[in-house]
Parts: C-alpha cells; structure tokens; sequence
C-alpha cells in the first residue's frame, strides 16, 4: 500500500515538474492559434478564456449533458475523441489535456512533436485560481484570465461575508461515495457555509462511507449525485430507505450537477445556490 | 431431532450476532433496543433499514441455497451438483442483469425476481436436459460449466453496452454476490418467490429418498418421475432466482451444507433437505458477518468467504469420487 502511495506521489511530483516546466516554456512561446482540447475540464476553461478563432476542437464529453456544464458552446467546435491519431490529424499547435488523460494518447502526441499542456484536477478553490491563471498564460489571453479571476474572488467573498450558523451536510454518491474536506466539492460545501459531517467522522478525502455512519451523523443537508442514464446497482444507495428518510426528516436534500464535475467559475453557481438553500435553512436572509 | 435443535440456535445466534454488527459504532444492548423499539433517532433507522433486512436476507438466502443444493444433489445422485457452480446462480444473474439494466426492473419492480427466475429455470432446465437422472459425474460438471461461462459471458456483455458508467464495474456484485446495502424493499421483493420455491422443494423429501433405490423402484413405489423432475426444477429456479435477483451468485453453499450434514442425517436426502436449509441460513449469516468483520468499511463480496471454504471441499470431493469410481 505504502509502495503505492510512494508510486502515486512520484508521478505526481512528476507532472508537477512537467507542469512547471511546461509553464516557463508557456511565457516564450508564440500565442498558440490552433488549440485542441481533449479533457472536459481543459475544454470548458479554454472555451471561456480563448479567443474566438483561437479554439478549434473540444473533446465528445463536453457535449454530454450528464457531465458538462456548456453543452451549447461545445457545438460551436469540431468534436474530437480524445484520441491521438485524429488529434494529430487536426495539426494542432497546442493540445490541452487533464493529467488523468490517457498516458498514452499524451505521451504519442508529444512523440509526434505536438505541445501538449498538462492540467492537474483542482482539489481546492486555490487549485481553482491557480489553474484560470495557467489557462490565461498558455493561451496567451493573460488579461482575459485576470478578469475572471477578480470576477471569482468578489462572487466568492460576497459568499463568505456572513454566516451565522453552519449547518452540516453530507455529500453522498453511488456505492457510498462520499467527499470530505480535502476534496473540490467538500471546499465548495465549506464556502456555501456548511461543515461536512463526513469529515466530522473521519473521512477527509474521497473515499466509502457505508450506509449505516450516513445514517449516524445524522446531516441537516443531505447532497446527493444525479443518477446516469441506464440503470445500475451502484447507484441504488442513492434510493435506499435511509437515504430517502434523511431527505424527508432532515431539513433539505439537493444535487450535485455539471456545475461541480471542473474546477472553473462555474462551482461559484453551485456554491451560490448552496449558499441560498443554507440561508433558508437558518432562517437567515429574507 | 438434537440435530434441528442444534441448527436452530445455531442459526439464532448468528442472526442476533449479524443484527448488532456493522460499521457504526453502536452497544449490543442499544442495538437491540432500539430494534425492537422506535427512538426516532438514528439508531432505530439504522437496525430496522441496514441491519435488519440484511439479517433476515442472509437467513433466506442461505436457507435457499441449501435446500436446492440438497434437492439438486438427490435428484441428480451426485453430490457436486451445486446452484452456483453448475451455472444456475449465473443464468438467474444474466435474468436479473437484463431487468436492470433495460430499465424493466425500475418501471415494474417484480420484473428483477421474475427475470431472475425465468433465467435460473432455462439455467437448471438445460443442465437437467443435458445431464439428466442417469448422466455421470462429468457430463454434470461439463455441462454445468459451459451453461455458467456463457452465462457469465452474455452478462458482462450487456453491463459492458449500458449507458452508465458504473454497470461494468457491477459483474464482480454478481459474480460474488454480496448484501451490503439491502433494504426491506429486496426481502419482500423475494419472499413470496423463495415462499413458493421452499414449499415445492420441501415436498421432495419421499421422491427422493424412493430414487435412492434407482429410477425403476421408485416408479414401483408409485413415485412419478416426471412429476419430481418439475418440481426439482421449478423450485431450484424459484429459490436461487429470486436469491440472486436481491444477492448476486453465491456459489458453495449448496455444496459444502449438504455435505457436512449428510453423514449426520444418516443419508436419507428428506432428512438432508431440511437441515441444508437450516445449515446454509447459519452458513450464509457467518459468512455475511465475516465479510463486515475482516473489512468493516469495504464491501467485501460473500462469494470470497464461501468459495475459500468450498473450493478445497469441492476438490476433497471430486478426488473422493475418482477413488470410488476405479
């Protein structure tokens, strides 16, 4: 186990230095004019940043409205697949991917001598800005990304100005996934105001929490996940007795949507929304 | 009758044991209190919609798993004839895999049971077909394995064409089986099924103690052949369908149950049909308390623990035979 966390923090501290490296690389370069995105995270934050004409392909899932918070904007751009011969075939000057983006697809791209820039998954509102600003510099649009940035630092100190109690809430998944502290969405639920009962018990990061310390910690919100289209066990938990007797005894039960799966402007709506429901909750505001 | 005794409390015991283990820290006494009465708070919602259902679910299926693995053994006069490994566990997951994920079983809730038992009844129809009253050994098994790969594969087929990211994960659920997160819901789903199944199985008992003597004195003793094969079959399909439909596969209970109580009850297989429903419940509860005990916050799947005590059983078994045999 520890071999692997060893394992898992080396290639880590791997893309952090590619990343880095990439970075400095991203100041001397000449502005990139064909940008291929392959990541749906990647995609949206380039489809807000880049220039019109700057932008040329964003990757099937943006297209996804389960998954992908600009379904209308993706159709404004040729569809790639995420895959790296037809990537090639687009003569791309720039590719833009997540780090989780298959290695392969990454590692062929940059043998066939494109540029591909790596993005981390955000896991904190910091990770968040640092990434619009990395976003601005690689696109070369650093005017562009200052502004967003001042935009999400006033919407999200309007969020933080008062909160006068913090109700507890549980974010809760299929197969009993749940998101503590140290995760995007477990900062988004702080910022709306709330303390997660999950970390209360233990569970900081991403990680299964059974059914029966759910129905222990006793949440006041209980946030669950959208179902997918078609039918599975693992999301069955999210209609079981206990779950649905925490949505109508507590106070409140929502759902995470496209707003909560990247780490761009849009957690702000989701947490503003939060923010809202907390409110009514307190009896605050109004 | 010592021997009922014993079975019953053990079975008891491992029912109370099963109903006050579990991930949340709760006191044995609290547990039990709050079972039996409402607090309105968290401890009640926890013992009557987790614990519970998981409880009386291992007892059923356990309970069902043995009886059909005692009946299959009898008609077939062969002690390896067991639900899970002769593909009927699989054939009733493939029907319960094609409600689910089709969307069938969420617009009509008897839809998962009934798939479930209409897969297991082509599963056990087809092994009864092919190995049939007088098929040796070998054709049993061989034919008990092609019916569980193609299951399997024709399963992992459809979970691997759904839309939803989760479905491919969700073979290894029924493959292994597991009861981690049932709710009441699932057990009256499968009571009435398994209700049905019980009582055709348990009238087997004077057929197939008749069939010990061969196929022609039974017919003498007025046994009808025929008669018995339906039962056998439709009551297999009833009870491990509607246990996998709720459970996934469990493989071996049905093996290693009849095969510890045999020498007990004397090898009168009337004798055996009870105390192997008796014995697999006890058989299912420890396994299922097993699995919460090794890795309390993961779920861990009960055809782990039930395959590492019958695997080396199933091998004793056919090593036994091939001794008798030459």
């Amino acid at each position: 186990m520890s071999g692997l966390m060893r394992i898992g923090r080396l290639i880590a501290a791997c893309c952090l230095a590619l990343a880095t490296a990439a970075m400095q690389a991203g100041a001397e370069t000449p502005r990139p004019e064909r940008v291929v995105s392959i990541n749906l995270c990647t995609d949206q934050l380039a489809m807000m940043l880049a220039d019109e004409r700057q932008l040329l392909s964003v990757s099937d899932v943006a297209l996804d409205p389960g998954s992908s918070a600009m379904v209308d904007e993706a159709r404004n751009y040729v569809i790639n697949h995420a895959l790296a011969e037809e990537v090639y075939l687009m003569r791309p000057d720039l590719v833009l991917a997540g780090t989780y983006t298959a290695r392969a697809t990454v590692s062929m791209l940059r043998r066939l001598g494109m540029r591909v820039e790596l993005f981390e998954p955000s896991r904190s509102l910091q990770d968040v800005r640092q990434t619009i600003t990395r976003m601005g510099e690689v696109l070369h649009r650093e005017a562009e990304a200052k502004a967003m940035l001042a935009e999400f630092d006033a919407r999200l100190a309007a969020l933080r100005a008062e909160v006068a109690r913090r109700p507890s809430a549980v974010l809760y998944y299929a197969n009993g996934y749940t998101t503590g502290d140290q995760t995007l969405a477990g900062q988004m639920l702080l910022a709306a105001g709330f303390v997660n009962a999950a970390t209360a018990r233990g569970y900081t990061a991403g990680m299964n929490m059974p059914l029966e310390v759910l129905a222990m910690s006793e949440p006041e919100l209980l946030i669950t996940g959208r179902a997918y289209p078609g039918a599975s066990r693992s999301e069955e938990i999210l209609t079981h007795p206990v779950v649905e007797a925490l949505r109508q005894y507590r106070q409140g039960a929502t759902m995470t949507d496209t707003d909560w799966v990247c780490g761009t402007p849009h957690i702000l709506r989701a947490i503003e929304e939060l923010a809202e429901l907390r409110k009514q909750m307190t009896g605050q505001g109004q | 009758m010592r021997l009922t005794l014993i079975l019953c409390l053990l079975t008891a015991a491992l029912f109370v044991v099963s109903l006050v283990t579990g991930p949340a820290d709760i006191g044995v006494m609290e547990s039990l209190k709050a079972l039996l009465w409402d607090d309105g708070g968290p401890v009640t919602l926890v013992m009557r919609e987790i614990r519970l259902p998981r409880a009386l679910l291992a007892a059923m299926i356990g309970a069902s798993l043995g009886l059909a693995g005692a009946a299959m053994q009898g008609y077939l006069r062969n002690p390896l004839a067991e639900p899970g490994l002769i593909g009927v566990s699989g054939s009733a997951a493939l029907g319960a895999i094609l409600a689910m994920y089709t969307g069938a079983a969420a617009a009509f809730a008897l839809a998962l049971p009934l798939a479930a038992l209409v897969g297991a009844l082509v599963g056990v129809g087809l092994l009864v077909a092919l190995a049939g009253p007088r098929g040796t050994s070998l054709t049993l098994i061989l034919a008990g394995i092609a019916i569980a790969a193609l299951a399997a594969a024709i399963s992992s087929l459809v979970l691997n064409l759904s839309p939803n990211p989760y479905a491919a994960n969700e073979i290894v659920f029924w493959m292994m089986g597991s009861l981690a997160d049932r709710s009441m819901t699932h057990f009256w789903l499968a009571l009435p099924f398994t209700l049905a199944g019980w009582a055709l199985l348990a009238g087997l008992g004077r057929g197939l103690d008749a069939l010990t003597l061969g196929e022609d004195a039974a017919r003498a003793m007025g046994i009808g052949i025929d008669r018995l094969r339906l039962t056998v079959v439709l009551g297999t399909a009833l009870v491990v369908g509607s246990a996998t439909a709720v459970a996934g596969s469990i493989g071996f209970v049905g093996l290693v149950v009849p095969h510890i109580l045999r020498p007990l009850v004397g090898a009168h297989p009337s004798r055996l049909l009870w105390a192997s429903g008796l014995g697999g419940a006890a058989m299912v509860l420890a396994a299922d308390i097993m699995v919460r005990v090794i890795l309390p916050a993961r779920d861990l799947k009960l055809g782990v623990l039930t395959a590492l005590v019958g695997a080396p059983l199933f091998l004793h078994l056919i090593l036994k035979l091939r001794r008798e045999r030459i």
